[in-house]
C-alpha cells in the first residue's frame, strides 16, 4: 500500500508540476490542482497508513488506536485554501486574459506570430 | 505601577502633547491658518510651562516616569528629565514657539498651512522623545522620527524639484545613520546588559574596555554625525533649505541637527576619553568647522550662507566635545544654547528680508537699512554675536573654545596646529557675518527687486526680538541668565567631573583674548581686502574647494547603486513567470537532494507495512492514468483535461476513505465538485486554441528543447516526493501530540470526531484566520470580476446557442431561445426538486460533525452545491427572481458568528476562543452534547457557503453581463442608425 500511494503521490506530483510550467494559464491552474492533491495526500501519508480506523471515538467514547488526527486536520485545512487558491487564480487568470488578450501566464505572446484568424491576438 | 505624582504627569504631558496636537492638526481643514497656528502656539505653551514648571525638581535625580515596552527584551519606554535634557527640552519649546508665531505671518495663505503644523508639531514630539528618552532604543525610535518628519518638512512645497531632492537626501543621509545608530546602540545594550540610560550612564568602563567598544562608537557616532551634518555628511544641509524658513530656522539650526549633539553629549560619559574618540569626533568637527566656514563664505544665497554657518558651528561644538576635557563639554553645552539662539534669529531674519523683497541673492541685496532698519538692528547684533563680539553671547562661548583650543595643545604637531586653526575659523566667522550684513543691509538702494522693501509685520518681528535680547542678556549677564541652568545640564553630564568654570565676560589679558582679536580684526580685514571678489565670484563655489562638489558625488553614487541594482535584476531577475518556476523548483530539489544525501536517505527502513490491496492499487492506476492524461490534454483539450483532474481528484478522496479518514474524503469530493463547475464556468472565456496554429520553425527546436528540460524537472520532482513518501511510510509513527488529542477529545471538547474537535475547538483560533482567508478571497474574486471585460474573441455566443436560435428562427411558431429553454428538461426538473434535499443534507453535515464525519466545512461546500445546482439547472435570471442569496451578508454573518463565539467565553472570564460543553436532555432525543464550538462551526459553515457561492454567482453572472452589453452595444446601433436614417431628412 505504501508503495502504491507513494507512486501515486509521484506522479501526481509530477503532473503536477509539468503542467505549472506550461506557458498557459489553464495548465497551470490544473497542474496547480493537481500538485496540491499529491501535497495533501503527502501530508496525510506522514501519518502513516491505517485502514479502517478513523479518528472517530466510538458510542462510548473509549480510546482505540485510531488514524492520526493532526495530518488530517491540516490537510482539511488546506483543502479549503486550496480550493479558494484555485478559484482565485482562475479569476485571475480570466481577468488578465480580458485585459491583455492573451492567456498566456506573463500577459503577452512570446513570439510575434503573424495575425491569423484562429489567433487574432498573437 | 504606583500612581504618578504630579511631576511624573507634567513629563508625560509634555512628551504627549505634541503628538497629539499633531493628529488634532490633520483634521483641521486646508485653510484653517489662524486655528493651525493657534492649536501649535498652545500646545508648545504648555509644553514649556509643564517643562519649566519642573526646574525645582531636576537637582539631584532625574524625574523619571516609564511603561513596560518589550518586557521580554528588556526595553522600557521611559521620559527621564535631567539637567540635560531639561536644557535641551526647553530650547525646542521655547524656539519652538516662537517659530510658530513667525511662520502663522510667513506662511502665505495658499500654502496648506494645517499639513505644516502638524508635521510641525509630529517633530516637536519627536525631538521631546530623544531629549526625554532614558531608554537607548526608544531614543532610536524618536531619532528616526525626526529625520521622517524632517524629510516631510523639507519637502513641504513639493511642487518644487529642488525641495524634493534635498529632502531624499536628507532622508537617505540621516536615516542611514539612524540605522547605524540603532545598531551602536544595540551593541551598547549588549555590553552593559541594559538598554537603560541610568544603568549605561554608569558602566563607562565596561564599555571603553569592551572589545565591541570600537564598532560601536563607529556606529553611535555615524549616527550622531549625520544628523549633525558633519563632514564629510554635510551635503545634505544646504539642500535642506529648500524647507520653509521657519523650518530651516527651528528644525535645521536651532533642534534637529543639535540631536547629534545632544547624543554625543549624553554618551560623553561613557564613549569619551579615548584616542579613536578624539581622533575621530576631535578631527571631523576641525574639518567640519574649517569646511564649513570656508564654504559660508562664498555663499551668494542668504540661507545658504546661514546653512553653512551653522555647519560651522555644528562642527566647532563637535570638536569640543572631541577634546577630552569636561571644560570643553560646558563650552559645548553652553555653545548649543547660543548658537540655537542667534542662528534661530538670523534665519528669521533672512526669512524677512526674502518675504518682503523677493529674493535671497545677496549680490541684488543691498542698501536695505533705508527701509527696514529695525530688522537691520535685530539681524546686525545677532550676527554680531555669531561673529563672536564682545558683550553677546557668542563671544562668551567662542571665548571659551579658544581657551580649550590653547589648553588641550599639546607637543604633537596636530595638537599644535588647533588654536592656530580655531583663529583662522574665528576669524572666517567674522568674515562672512561681516558680508551678511553689509552686503544686505548697506550699499546703495536696491534696484529691481520683485517687490519694494518694507519693514514686516510687527508679529513677525516679535520673535526675532525675543531671541535677540536673548543673546544679549546673556552676553551681559550671564551668571544671571543662563549660570543656573547650564550648572544643572553639565552637573547631569559630568556628575562629579563637573568642572570649575567662569562665565565672567573679563578675564584679563590672556591668550584666548588675544586670538579673539586676532580673528576679529583678520576677519575684517579680509573682508576689505578679498570682499569684492567673493561678491563677484560668479558660481559662488569656494576656491578651491569649487570642483568637489559632494552633492554631485552623492547624486553620483545613488544613480549608480539604482543602475547597479538594475543592471543585477536584468542579470539575475526574469518577469517570465515559467523560468521563475523553473528555478523554483530546481532550487527546491537541490536543497532536498542535499539535505538527503547529507543525512543518507535510506529506503529501507524497518517499520510496519500496510498490506498490499489489489483493488487499491488499481484505483491508482487510473488515479495516475487521469494525471498523465490532464498533463497530456490540457493544452489543447481543455474540457477532457479538466475532467481527468476530476478523475483524479476523485481518486484522491476514495484514498483518504479507504485510509481512515472520512471527513477529508467528504471535503474532497464536495470542493472537487464545486472546484470542476468553476473550471468550467471559466472555460467559456479563454481563447480558442488548436494544434493548427503554427509556431514559428525557429521556436520548435527551443521549445522541443524546454519541454525536455521541463519533463526532466517534473520527472525528478515526482521522484523524490514519492521516495520521501515512501521512506516517512514505512517508518515507525513518532509519539507525537496526536495522541493527547485523541485522548482529551471526548473528555475536553465532548467531541467524538477527533478531527472535528481539533478544528472548531483545539486549534480554533488557527481556523478562524483560515476562514477570514476564505472571506477575503471570495471578496477579491467578486472585486476582480466586477470590472472584468472579457476579451473580444469570447464575446460571441456560444456554438450550441446560436445553433438551437437558427433552428427555432426555421421553424414556425417558435421564437429563438425555445430549444435553449427546453433543453435537458427532465434533469433541469429533477434539480430543482433536489435543493431541499441537498439542504437537509448540508444540515445534516453540519449537525453531526462534532461526533461524526462532516463539520462546518463540508456542510458549507453542501449547501454552496445545492444553490450551484439551480444556477446549473434554471439559469441565474431564473434563480435570482426566486431565491436572493446575498454571498456577502453571508461572509459578514459567518465571520461574526465565528468571532463572538469565541468572545463569549470572555463572559466567564476565560481565554479567548474557550469552548463550553454540557449535555442536554430534550423529552425524546436523549442526551444531546451541546458544545459552544457548534456555534463556532456554524460560523465556518455560513461563511464558507457565502465565499464560495459568492465566487461562484460572480463567474456566472459574467454571461448575464455580457447578454447585457451585447443589448446595449445593439441599442446604441439601432439608435445610430436611426439618427442617421433621419439626417438627410
Amino acid at each position: 500500500m505504501e508503495f502504491v500511494l507513494s507512486g501515486g503521490i509521484g506522479v501526481f506530483a509530477a503532473s503536477g508540476v509539468w503542467l505549472m510550467l506550461r506557458p498557459r494559464t489553464f495548465q497551470v491552474v490544473l497542474g496547480l490542482s493537481l500538485l496540491s492533491y499529491a501535497v495533501n495526500l503527502f501530508i496525510f501519508a506522514m501519518g502513516r497508513l491505517t485502514v479502517g480506523a478513523p479518528p472517530v471515538l466510538g458510542a462510548v467514547p473509549e480510546i482505540v488506536s485510531v488514524d492520526d488526527p493532526v495530518p488530517q486536520a491540516l490537510v482539511l485545512t488546506a483543502l479549503v485554501i486550496g480550493f479558494a487558491l484555485t478559484a482565485l487564480f482562475l479569476v485571475v487568470l480570466l481577468a488578465a486574459r480580458g485585459v491583455t488578450g492573451s492567456d498566456h501566464v506573463d500577459g503577452r505572446e512570446p513570439h510575434r506570430a503573424e495575425p491569423h484568424p484562429g489567433n487574432p491576438h498573437p | 505601577m504606583p500612581s504618578a505624582s504630579t511631576p511624573q504627569l507634567l513629563v508625560a504631558l509634555a512628551a504627549i502633547l505634541p503628538f497629539l496636537g499633531s493628529l488634532v492638526a490633520v483634521c483641521l481643514p486646508g485653510s484653517a491658518r489662524n486655528a493651525a497656528a493657534a492649536l501649535a502656539g498652545g500646545v508648545m505653551l504648555v509644553s514649556l510651562a509643564c517643562i519649566a514648571s519642573l526646574y525645582p525638581f531636576i537637582g539631584d535625580a532625574p524625574v523619571t516616569v516609564g511603561v513596560d515596552w518589550l518586557p521580554t527584551l528588556g526595553v522600557r519606554l521611559i521620559l527621564r528629565l535631567d539637567g540635560l535634557a531639561w536644557l535641551f527640552a526647553m530650547l525646542v519649546l521655547g524656539i519652538g514657539a516662537l517659530v510658530v508665531l513667525y511662520a502663522r505671518y510667513y506662511m502665505a495663505a495658499a500654502d496648506p498651512v494645517p499639513r505644516l503644523f502638524c508635521y510641525f508639531l509630529a517633530f516637536v514630539g519627536a525631538m521631546l522623545g530623544i531629549v526625554l528618552s532614558g531608554n537607548l532604543i526608544q531614543l532610536v525610535v524618536f531619532w528616526e522620527l525626526t529625520s521622517v518628519v524632517s524629510f516631510l518638512l523639507i519637502g513641504y512645497w513639493s511642487d518644487n524639484a529642488s525641495a524634493r531632492d534635498g529632502a531624499r537626501m536628507a532622508l537617505t543621509v540621516t536615516a542611514a545613520g539612524g540605522l547605524c545608530l540603532l545598531v551602536g546602540m544595540i551593541l551598547i545594550g549588549r555590553m552593559v546588559g541594559s538598554y537603560d540610560l541610568d544603568t549605561v550612564l554608569t558602566s563607562g568602563d565596561a564599555i571603553r574596555n569592551s572589545p565591541l567598544y570600537l564598532p560601536a562608537l563607529i556606529l553611535v557616532l555615524a549616527g550622531a554625525l549625520t544628523k549633525s551634518a558633519q563632514f564629510p555628511f554635510h551635503i545634505w544641509l544646504p539642500r535642506a533649505m529648500a524647507a520653509p524658513t521657519p523650518i530651516s530656522a527651528y528644525l535645521h539650526s536651532a533642534t534637529m541637527v543639535k540631536a547629534g549633539i545632544f547624543l554625543m553629549i549624553r554618551l560623553w560619559p561613557v564613549l569619551a576619553g579615548t584616542e579613536a574618540w578624539y581622533w575621530i569626533v576631535g578631527g571631523l568637527g576641525m574639518a567640519t568647522m574649517l569646511v564649513g566656514a570656508w564654504s559660508a563664505i562664498f555663499q551668494h544665497d542668504l540661507k545658504g550662507l546661514l546653512a553653512y554657518s551653522t555647519i560651522s558651528h555644528l562642527g566647532l561644538i563637535t570638536l569640543l566635545l572631541g577634546l577630552d576635557s569636561p571644560l570643553a563639554v560646558v563650552a559645548a553645552i553652553f555653545h548649543v544654547v547660543n548658537h540655537a539662539t542667534f542662528k534661530a534669529s538670523l534665519f528669521m531674519a533672512a526669512g524677512i528680508i526674502d518675504h518682503e523683497t523677493g529674493t535671497r541673492d545677496m549680490r541684488r541685496l543691498s542698501g536695505l537699512w533705508r527701509a527696514m532698519p529695525y530688522t537691520a538692528t535685530l539681524a546686525m547684533v545677532a550676527a554680531a554675536a555669531m561673529a563672536g563680539v564682545p558683550l553677546l553671547n557668542g563671544f562668551l562661548s567662542k571665548e571659551m573654545f579658544l581657551s580649550e583650543a590653547v589648553d588641550n595643545a599639546g607637543d604633537h604637531p596636530l595638537h599644535l596646529a588647533l588654536p592656530v586653526l580655531a583663529t583662522v575659523a574665528s576669524a572666517f566667522t567674522m568674515l562672512y557675518s561681516l558680508r551678511f550684513i553689509c552686503q544686505t543691509f548697506f550699499g546703495p538702494p536696491p534696484h529691481d527687486l520683485p517687490h519694494s522693501p518694507h519693514e514686516p509685520v510687527r508679529w513677525m518681528r516679535i520673535p526675532i526680538e525675543a531671541l535677540v535680547l536673548t543673546c544679549i542678556a546673556i552676553g551681559l549677564v550671564p551668571n544671571l541668565t543662563i549660570g543656573p541652568v547650564l550648572a544643572g545640564a553639565v552637573r547631569a553630564v559630568l556628575g562629579e567631573r563637573t568642572p570649575d568654570y567662569s562665565l565672567a565676560i573679563w578675564h584679563g589679558f590672556n591668550a584666548p583674548l588675544a586670538m579673539s582679536v586676532a580673528a576679529l580684526v583678520g576677519g575684517v580685514a579680509l573682508y576689505f581686502v578679498f570682499g569684492q571678489r567673493i561678491n563677484t565670484n560668479p558660481r559662488g563655489g569656494p576656491w578651491l574647494m569649487d570642483r568637489l562638489d559632494g552633492g554631485w558625488l552623492f547624486e553620483k553614487t545613488m544613480t549608480g547603486l539604482v543602475r547597479g541594482a538594475r543592471w543585477l535584476e536584468g542579470q539575475l531577475g526574469t518577469e517570465r513567470l515559467q523560468p521563475q518556476l523553473r528555478i523554483l523548483f530546481l532550487t527546491a530539489l537541490t536543497v532536498s537532494l542535499a539535505a538527503g544525501a547529507a543525512r543518507g536517505l535510506d529506503l529501507t527502513a524497518p517499520g510496519t507495512i500496510t498490506p498490499f490491496d489489489p483493488a487499491f492499487a488499481l484505483m491508482w492506476l487510473v488515479g495516475a492514468a487521469c494525471a498523465i492524461g490532464a498533463a497530456e490534454r490540457a493544452k489543447y483539450h481543455r474540457l477532457s483535461a479538466a475532467i481527468f483532474v476530476g478523475g483524479a481528484g476523485l481518486v484522491s478522496s476514495l484514498t483518504f476513505l479507504w485510509l481512515s479518514a472520512p471527513d477529508l474524503a467528504v471535503t474532497q469530493i464536495l470542493v472537487e465538485i464545486v472546484t470542476t463547475v468553476m473550471l468550467l464556468l471559466g472555460l467559456r472565456w479563454l481563447p480558442k486554441r488548436d494544434a493548427a496554429i503554427p509556431v514559428p520553425a525557429s521556436e520548435e527546436a527551443r521549445g522541443r528543447r524546454r519541454r525536455l528540460i521541463d519533463l526532466c524537472i517534473a520527472g525528478l520532482v515526482g521522484f523524490g516526493l514519492a521516495g520521501l513518501a515512501y521512506a516517512v511510510m514505512t517508518r515507525p509513527a513518532v509519539d507525537g501530540i496526536s495522541r493527547w488529542f485523541v485522548e482529551e477529545a471526548y473528555p475536553q471538547a465532548g467531541g467524538r470526531n477527533v478531527v472535528n474537535v481539533l478544528l472548531v475547538d483545539f486549534r480554533a483560533f488557527d481556523t478562524l484566520g483560515e476562514i477570514c482567508v476564505l472571506g477575503v478571497v471570495g471578496l477579491t474574486v467578486f472585486a476582480l470580476l466586477r470590472r472584468f471585460r472579457p476579451a473580444p474573441d469570447s464575446l460571441e455566443r456560444p456554438a450550441q446557442q446560436v445553433r438551437h436560435d437558427a433552428y427555432d428562427h426555421a421553424r414556425e411558431g417558435r421564437e429563438p431561445g425555445h430549444t435553449t429553454a427546453d433543453a435537458l428538461l427532465v434533469p433541469r426538473v429533477v434539480t430543482t426538486w433536489l435543493f431541499p434535499f441537498i439542504v437537509l443534507l448540508a444540515l445534516h453535515l453540519f449537525l453531526r460533525g462534532h461526533d461524526l464525519p462532516g463539520g462546518g466545512f463540508a456542510a458549507g461546500i453542501a449547501m454552496t452545491v445545492a444553490f450551484m445546482l439551480q444556477y446549473m439547472a434554471n439559469g441565474a435570471e431564473w434563480v435570482e427572481e426566486r431565491l436572493r442569496i446575498q454571498p456577502i451578508s453571508w461572509i459578514g454573518a459567518g465571520m461574526l458568528i465565528a468571532a463572538l463565539a469565541g468572545a463569549g467565553s470572555w463572559l466567564f472570564g476565560r481565554p479567548y476562543l474557550t469552548a463550553f460543553f454540557t449535555y442536554w436532555k430534550p423529552p425524546v432525543l436523549g442526551k444531546v452534547p451541546v458544545a459552544s464550538a457548534l456555534v463556532f462551526d456554524l460560523g465556518i459553515m455560513v461563511l464558507v457557503v457565502g465565499a464560495s457561492a459568492l465566487m461562484l454567482v460572480a463567474l456566472a453572472h459574467q454571461s448575464l453581463r455580457r447578454t447585457r452589453a451585447a443589448e446595449a452595444e445593439a441599442e446604441a446601433r439601432a439608435d445610430a442608425e436611426q439618427t442617421a436614417a433621419k439626417e438627410p431628412a
